[in-house]
């Protein structure tokens, strides 16, 4: 009893977080409006990868076209932030009060990339709509299973960036310029993620190394998932390796995370407040 | 039993210290120089539940290193410090919501938004339920009153109706002691004294223990019996307010207006002559001799009028601060 009253109290404490930051972010929707459409990367490479198709790839024109689809999908509801508000926070000042509430500030930012995900949802929709306009025979749908275990991929790949990140954002306790060695991740994540190229793609050896990596997970795996089309052998994944090894980096990168943000907080100046 | 005790605190900064131009900056990027900084030195004191206490310093003596020492927000270097009956940085949750800090200069309410979205934020954060959040929303909107404020934009509303809604986001929870650190910064003369009767409402309606800094002696001498004194990380009083004036100043300012002008000489014996000005004569008179003084120059001089003036406090602890010490009084 007293533990459902917990997770209930948590559950309400999270919705409230939620809706606040929903109307907080809706305040700002022309601006992630743009943040949407700023996230075309996959479409570029689409058009690339189309233009000059790679042989023996495994991937007709209309299965290209939904995995980039999805990864922009998957790209749409995995962005995190959270160094770059971090570091304004510490900076400013925001941090303190926010340390003196019984609530992890993490949470804050947990809920506040939740809500900015469902302001960008109506934008995605618009534009995964023009997408199978202008390609129609990308048009397929995954079945209702596939599209939950895609969900949940996603899900689980916002977890993995969100820590990863939130690593580095721990880093503002000790050089308040987080944001730069936010930059460190940027290369891995852009060409190992998936998001340049599908992991078939990638030479063997290459793709074994980066399968070893958390980054393929943050794009590549959710976006075969949600693309619908059959998971290739040659990308290294299976739907329960695929979700192992997920729960295996959230299983890393939590207690680090823990480890990090207790190191900080006990270095903690409070010089912005 | 005291709610806050701070016994022989310490509290000191790493700093990496660098010498101007191209010389300085090189040797700073390859052999930085580092320095401890001592912001708080060896603090010690008690503060018994329902105390309004001033906490008083000139800028960078250590008052706001203190509070964030006493709420949690950074680690002692040394000492012994409990608050509420637990160790501040710890942060347990049974601390945390038996405190509460206010910086006058920052907000925690989200600028966009209303204040009431930041309340419930807060609400839900402490586990305030929506009907007893509801019902102190409004006790405290009653005492600081705010109303239609608190449906609009925080950016939208002044200085002085963001900072009573900022201490409306810090009382909610209902913290048994109160860390507020120049809550009247930049506010008009009447949002002050407003802040300050809603403090001592405060105060006196929930026996809320409060530990207050301001550069503006108004809200120290409304609202503070007892005050700790700081300079450069040491505390050097800790008393009555009005003792302090005592000692620090022992004298009354008399000004008298003369039927005509009298040399100094006649007025030295009644005390000692600050300021004559045609027939204006200003005198300092020790505070146990003023009634017999006043009795003998009445009696002796063509007094017109005369007007007895206590020293301002602003004065008088702005001048300590500058001496850094308060001399002992004579035994």
């Amino acid at each position: 009893m007293t533990w459902t009253m917990h997770v209930l109290g948590r559950a309400r404490r999270h919705a409230v977080l939620w809706s606040v930051q929903f109307a907080y972010m809706a305040e700002y929707r022309a601006e992630i409006a743009l943040w949407a459409l700023s996230g075309v990367v996959p479409f570029i490479m689409l058009a690339i990868w189309q233009s000059a198709p790679l042989p023996g790839l495994g991937l007709d024109g209309p299965m290209l076209g939904r995995y980039f689809l999805s990864a922009f999908v998957v790209r749409q509801f995995t962005v995190v932030w959270v160094v770059w508000q971090f570091e304004e926070d510490t900076i400013q000042g925001r941090l303190s009060p926010y340390l003196l509430q019984p609530l992890h500030p993490l949470w804050r930012y947990v809920a506040a990339h939740q809500a900015e995900q469902a302001t960008r949802l109506p934008f995605v929709m618009l534009i995964i709509a023009t997408f199978f306009l202008l390609q129609p025979a990308a048009l397929a749908f995954p079945s209702p299973p596939r599209l939950l275990l895609g969900v949940l991929a996603v899900g689980l790949a916002f977890a993995i960036n969100f820590l990863l990140q939130s690593l580095i954002a721990c880093l503002c306790f000790w050089s308040e310029r987080a944001t730069a060695l936010e930059r460190l991740l940027m290369i891995p994540t852009l060409f190992l993620s998936g998001l340049v190229a599908p992991l078939q793609a990638f030479p063997p050896g290459l793709a074994r190394l980066a399968l070893k990596t958390p980054f393929p997970y943050l794009i590549a795996f959710p976006a075969q998932l949600l693309s619908g089309d059959p998971l290739p052998v040659e990308g290294g994944f299976t739907v329960v390796g695929g979700f192992l090894a997920m729960a295996l980096w959230i299983a890393v990168l939590l207690p680090l995370l823990s480890l990090l943000w207790r190191a900080g907080v006990r270095r903690y100046g409070a010089m912005g407040a | 039993m005291a709610i806050v005790t701070a016994q022989g605190l310490r509290k000191s900064f790493r700093v990496a210290a660098k010498d101007p131009g191209l010389a300085g900056t090189l040797r700073h990027l390859l052999r930085r120089r580092w320095q401890d900084v001592e912001a708080v030195r060896q603090v010690s004191f008690q503060i018994e539940p329902g105390e309004v206490v001033g906490f008083l310093g000139g800028n960078g003596a250590g008052k706001t290193t203190t509070l964030k020492l006493l709420s949690g927000l950074i680690h002692p270097t040394g000492g012994v410090l409990e608050v509420a009956g637990c160790q501040p940085w710890r942060r347990q949750r049974r601390f945390l919501e038996a405190i509460t800090l206010v910086m006058g200069q920052k907000q925690q309410l989200i600028w966009d938004l209303p204040p009431l979205d930041s309340l419930r934020v807060n609400a839900a954060v402490y586990g305030i339920d929506d009907s007893e959040a509801r019902r102190r929303i409004a006790e405290l909107a009653d005492m600081l009153e705010l109303g239609e404020e608190l449906t609009r934009p925080v950016r939208k509303l002044s200085l002085g109706q963001r900072m009573k809604a900022e201490l409306m986001a810090a009382l909610l929870h209902r913290p048994r002691v109160l860390f507020l650190d120049e809550p009247t910064l930049g506010l008009d003369v009447n949002a002050q004294a407003r802040v300050r009767r809603f403090l001592a409402d405060y105060n006196q309606r929930t026996g809320a223990t409060v530990l207050l800094t301001s550069h503006y002696m108004a809200d120290i001498t409304a609202l503070c019996p007892r005050v700790l004194l700081i300079h450069q990380g040491a505390l050097f009083y800790d008393g009555g307010l009005d003792t302090l004036r005592e000692r620090l100043a022992p004298w009354r300012q008399v000004r008298l207006e003369l039927a005509e002008p009298v040399p100094a000489e006649r007025l030295a014996p009644y005390g000692e002559v600050e300021r004559l000005d045609g027939a204006a004569a200003w005198l300092l008179i020790g505070r146990d001799r003023v009634p017999a003084c006043l009795n003998r120059l009445l009696a002796d001089l063509p007094v017109l009028d005369l007007e007895v003036n206590e020293p301002p406090i602003e004065e008088l602890i702005g001048r300590l601060f500058q001496q850094g010490f308060l001399e002992e009084p004579p035994a």
